[in-house]
């Protein structure tokens, strides 16, 4: 028997609802199959089961909101048949004022306590009258208290209608009340997740900041060629070169890709670039382009376009928000002429590019017009120093002048 | 294709892209990327939606000649007596 649980889909995330079920009992699942949407500060989710075997039982019910970890449904089967994508966003970010939340769900891991008391949906009886007096087994007793099951709700099945351990355990595994199901996107509840995530990156993570000004103009001159000989679905966006170039130069600095948790970094084993998105009336999301260092710039265009719809619309899943190991971020042409990022805690770093513009520049001793971006580096100090970070964004901006390359 | 038509088009073609704009507040001299919030990649979906719709393929370097509406409206109706 295997457990599906609810994931942490972000450092910001504590619990999430149970929006809809894409499966029922005794339906077959395989490893990467969506089995769920849930709704979370960021929007509704689509949610992967990275287990093989049969449905044997949900245990949430749709509209339930419960904590990261909360077990929501098992599976018969063959265990854990992969590992989930790493989830490199794994401590969820407690608030002041909100119950703590359990670490992030591992397929094989064993049965966190759920931590949010629970009310019961469906009484096995009528409850006891107000007043009265329980008869409640000391086991059960202990048990309701550990795991905050409400005793007065509950009818016993016991002598004299006590309430037994079975009966806390049975009520334990009945879904909660809670309200609805919101569909679409709440962007206060997201602010509200964006604020989380900063403030602990501001708190924990030591920041320095590196700014560099790249000559474009090369790489504006490739695409441009490029793109005059393809129709418009085929063209690619400056984006895409960003986004080659700063993977290609995390393969090469590793130090910039991984997660810094428990008092040590890790680098990760490849590069998954969360690209940042602007949503549209606010808010902010960074799904994974998986691989980003090894995929062509058509490849990456599509993916783009794709994680931008999708992200905008709704249709996420679950694994491209928990396996970015960095963030880069583009302004566009309609932003600011830099970026001084906020690190995505657990992980390290965070590349930013500016408005690309046409600015007086020096070159051979001339000055001439040239399509200039300020590329910056938001880093993690714990883990690196200024001048690895200078030979990074040197990195990235060598491979710029060179856009054959990419 | 009248001028409305062009201008209803891009502008059905628009709330393709961004369901939330109101093509009621539309106004000729709008800049649709301001008008709308249009990204780059917002921009290059219309220029994509338009192509497929009218098979007017408009190069990179003619991008900043549909920005406005009313300039977009007069760019497509040159560019479909071509087609």
């Amino acid at each position: 028997m295997s457990e599906f649980r609810m994931p942490a889909l972000g450092a910001d995330m504590e619990a999430g609802t149970l929006a809809e079920w894409h499966v029922k009992v005794g339906d077959r699942v395989k490893s990467g199959d969506i089995v769920a949407v849930v709704e979370t500060q960021k929007g509704a989710i689509e949610v992967e089961i990275f287990l093989d075997g049969v449905v044997s039982e949900l245990l949430v019910g749709e509209g339930q909101r419960v904590p990261v970890g909360t077990v929501l449904a098992e599976v018969n089967g063959t265990g854990a048949a992969q590992p989930a994508p790493a989830p490199p966003i794994a401590v969820a970010e407690t608030v002041a004022g909100a119950p703590p939340a359990p670490p992030a769900p591992q397929p094989s891991q064993q049965a966190a306590e759920p931590v949010l008391s629970r009310a019961l949906a469906t009484p096995s009886g009528p409850p006891a009258p107000a007043g009265a007096r329980l008869r409640v087994t000391p086991a059960a007793r202990r048990r309701a208290a550990a795991i905050h099951v409400e005793l007065s709700n509950l009818k016993g099945t016991g002598v004299d209608g006590a309430i037994r351990l079975a009966d806390v355990e049975a009520a334990a595994r009945r879904p909660a009340p809670a309200p609805p199901a919101k569909k679409g996107l709440d962007l206060a509840e997201m602010r509200k997740a964006i604020a989380a995530a900063m403030a602990r990156s501001k708190r924990e993570i030591p920041h320095y900041y590196l700014a560099e000004t790249v000559d474009l103009s090369p790489a504006m001159e490739w695409l441009e060629r490029f793109n005059l000989e393809r129709p418009p679905p085929e063209r690619i966006l400056p984006a895409v070169l960003f986004l080659k170039a700063s993977a290609l130069a995390l393969r090469e600095w590793p130090q910039f890709n991984g997660a810094y948790e428990n008092g040590a970094f890790t680098a990760a084993p490849a590069v998954h670039v969360g690209w940042a998105i602007a949503l549209r009336g606010g808010g902010l999301i960074a799904p994974a382009i998986r691989d980003a260092d090894q995929r062509p710039l058509s490849d990456l265009m599509a993916a783009m376009r794709d994680l931008v719809e999708r992200a905008r619309r709704g249709g996420l899943r679950s694994s491209e928000l928990t396996s970015p190991t960095v963030t880069v971020t583009n302004v566009g042409d309609r932003g600011a002429e830099t970026v001084t990022g906020i690190i995505y805690p657990p992980q390290v770093a965070l590349v930013g590019f500016g408005r690309a513009a046409l600015r007086p520049w020096v070159v051979d001793g001339r000055v001439e017009p040239r399509m200039l971006v300020s590329l910056s580096l938001a880093a993690d100090h714990r883990v690196t120093d200024g001048h690895i970070g200078g030979l990074f964004l040197a990195s990235i901006a060598r491979r710029l002048q060179e856009p054959k390359s990419l | 294709m009248t001028d409305a038509e062009i201008r209803a088009l891009i502008l059905q073609l628009i709330c393709d892209i961004a369901p939330e704009a109101d093509p009621a507040t539309a106004r000729d001299q709008d800049d649709i990327r301001e008008a709308f919030d249009l990204d780059s990649m917002d921009f290059v979906n219309l220029v994509t939606a338009i192509h497929k719709r009218t098979k007017i393929n408009i190069p990179e370097s003619d991008y900043n000649k549909i920005f406005v509406l009313k300039n977009a409206v007069a760019y497509l109706r040159d560019a479909l007596t071509r087609v």
